[in-house]
């Protein structure tokens, strides 16, 4: 038996013995389909870049983010300096390596904050059904007719400028997709008989909610966190370039765009340097997130 | 519902879901007022403080704060607040030393210019792309829609302005730079319409008219791009699902011309979906030219805003988000609503 583990026969047993193996079979599944898919593994090669460098960060830039030599000042892209340097002298490619942190910094913190909210607003929503539903998918829907980048702007207006307002602004208006995400995907189990068995066996709304139904709606708010993190990037480069997001010295791809903007005419590197980093990040998150939504979520490849 | 219906007939039934869609309107409009009322009621600055100074006396700076009327409950200040908009007061901005409403009218038409020449761009290269590409499924022009589709989800707006400006301004010398026209014309032509590709044609002005053209025109490709993407896609994915339809199989084996399928048959159904994704695609750009308008120096409303937001100039904030934000939920609620009236399916 110790032999057969992780074995293909084992991972795709039609009837696990264990819990365990029944998620590391699915597990098994997924990454099969996802292999198959080439601009799948395209995007999880680019993501998977990303962690490696925003974690090496400082081993692998050749030179300091923050310091420079003013007579190095805006030298072109040269073998010493791969992406030239900036007004400071700082080299950029070491600059746009450590932003990788930031930018990975946001994502994950938006993420983090919004993802959790919706899920819990869209179950809460679904499963009651009746008036709260009504209140909650209300609140929601205002939200959702927001127009997102100028309504983060006003919340950074008025938080004040800095990351960690500007995750909270994009968080704000992150949420409302993945409610109404989740609700949907609730709406669907809501009266199944596995719900009505754990209710009957006693167990408390809370629980229901929490052990049953978000569960379920994991996977496809999962997709969904994924295709927005491009959005979030974008979102986030944008606050950043209009000086309200990370401020200087903080090597921030959008406020680094934003600083080249002064030479863009002699000196276009300082500018369109930083923007191939967001560029090809997105489009990591992009092409990752379709891959998956083929593999996880079939039916949603129509609503966008 | 059910009641209404029995009193009134069948007229009340086609128009419970009318008045009901209404509410949901109003209800978002006070929502975005809430959501601007609470962003004004967050900022650390005392707007107290703004008008009095900070070293006005204790009993200066109280009366000035009962005058403001910021002693009353949060409700009736909301009112008051809302009172005001519907009114179309939205304060005085303190760069500009104008009302906000004022400076808005007239920053509101570059935008909406910019905007339109983008959706314009959108619409008629999205829509035909988006059709071929469903009717000749794997195609070059198939693949060419979801790398633009890919494109305009992962390319910042801003930096592709960037870059356009590097290439086709400072290298090729094609467009016009950073404004709405030569500096030495600005302000020659006479405002009529606040759109200045209109107003010197008026004008008959062509050199006013070129020159304001080869501004409009990079900004706007850009701002069409992003439609583009959008528009072709979701064409597409439309089409897609019409032409796996039964009754085009019928039409096929009745040995209708493939013109007349995909352009009679298939096209038809989906123009009122079109016209959802397009209004999307407008509020869309309106949002997106704040952007756009930072980069290319255009004098709209998201300039108006950015350069409020450096400046701490809160009420021109709010009130160029409040318009913004009134637009986007007026041409959203909008082109939802017209797809309700012109959809039967949708009546149901």
């Amino acid at each position: 038996m110790s032999m057969a583990i992780f074995s293909r026969d084992w991972l795709l047993s039609e009837d696990p013995e264990t819990r365990a193996q029944a998620r590391l079979g699915q597990f098994y599944r997924l990454m099969r389909a996802l292999m198959r898919n080439p601009l799948a593994m395209v995007g999880l090669a680019i993501i998977v870049a990303l962690l490696v460098v925003a974690a090496f960060a400082p081993w692998i830039a050749p030179y300091s983010p923050l310091q420079g030599s003013l007579q190095n000042r805006l030298q072109p892209p040269s073998s010493a300096h791969w992406m030239g340097t900036d007004e400071l002298g700082r080299d950029i490619l070491s600059r746009v390596i450590h932003g990788s942190r930031i930018t990975l910094y946001i994502v994950l913190l938006v993420a983090v904050i919004s993802a959790p909210l919706g899920l819990i607003v869209g179950a809460v929503s679904g499963y009651f059904g009746g008036w709260v539903d009504k209140v909650l998918m209300g609140f929601t829907d205002i939200f959702l007719s927001m127009p997102r980048l100028i309504m983060a702007l006003a919340f950074v207006a008025a938080l004040g400028p800095g990351i960690e307002n500007a995750v909270i602004a994009i968080a704000i208006t992150a949420w409302p997709v993945y409610a109404r995400i989740a609700r949907a995907e609730t709406l669907t189990f809501r009266t199944a008989e596995f719900i009505s068995a754990v209710q009957m066996q006693g167990a408390s709304h809370a629980r229901v909610i929490w052990r049953h139904v978000i569960p379920l709606c994991l996977s496809s708010t999962i997709v969904r966190v994924t295709l927005d993190m491009a959005g979030i990037i974008l979102t986030a480069a944008g606050l950043g370039f209009l000086g309200l997001g990370a401020q200087p010295p903080l090597p921030e791809w959008g406020a680094m765009i934003s600083r080249g903007r002064a030479f863009i005419l002699d000196q276009w590197w300082v500018a369109t340097m930083p923007g191939f980093a967001i560029v090809i990040v997105s489009l990591g998150f992009c092409l990752f997130g379709d891959g998956l939504r083929d593999v996880l979520d079939p039916k949603g490849k129509v609503k966008v | 519902m059910a009641q209404a219906a029995r009193m009134f007939g069948p007229l009340a039934t086609r128009a419970a879901p009318l008045v009901w869609f209404i509410v949901i309107i109003l209800m978002t409009f006070l929502g975005l007022l809430a959501i601007t009322f609470v962003i004004g009621r967050v900022v650390p600055i005392d707007p107290v403080l703004a008008v009095v100074g900070d070293r006005a006396p204790r009993a200066t700076y109280e009366a000035a704060r009962l005058a403001m009327g910021l002693d009353d409950p949060l409700v009736v200040q909301f009112f008051r607040y809302v009172g005001d908009v519907v009114q179309g007061n939205l304060g005085r901005s303190v760069s500009t030393g104008r009302p906000v409403a004022e400076d808005l009218a007239r920053v509101f038409p570059a935008t909406l210019e910019m905007a339109t020449l983008g959706i314009i761009i959108g619409v008629t290269i999205g829509v035909p792309m988006g059709v071929i590409a469903a009717a000749r499924q794997g195609s070059w022009i198939d693949q060419i829609i979801r790398v633009l589709a890919l494109a305009g989800y992962a390319i910042p707006a801003f930096w592709l302005g960037l870059v356009g400006l590097v290439i086709f301004y400072a290298h090729f010398r094609l467009v016009g730079g950073p404004g709405r026209i030569n500096i030495f014309m600005d302000g020659m032509v006479p405002v009529r319409t606040g759109l200045l590709l209109v107003d010197s044609l008026i004008a008959g002005d062509m050199r006013a008219f070129r020159s304001a053209f080869s501004h409009i025109i990079l900004p706007g490709t850009i701002l069409g791009f992003f439609s583009l993407a959008y528009i072709a896609r979701m064409t597409r994915s439309f089409m897609l699902e019409q032409l796996g339809q039964e009754y085009i199989t019928t039409a096929r084996v009745k040995g209708a011309p493939e013109r007349v399928i995909i352009w009679r048959h298939a096209f038809r159904p989906i123009r009122v979906q079109l016209i959802t994704v397009i209004g999307l695609s407008y509020a869309g750009l309106l949002e997106g030219s704040v952007m756009i308008e930072t980069v290319f120096s255009w004098p709209g409303i998201g300039n108006y805003l950015t350069t409020a937001l450096l400046n701490a100039d809160m009420n021109a904030v709010l009130g160029a988000t409040l318009v913004i934000g009134a637009v986007f939920i007026t041409i959203n609620k909008g082109s939802d609503l017209l797809y309700r009236l012109l959809d039967p399916r949708a009546r149901a």
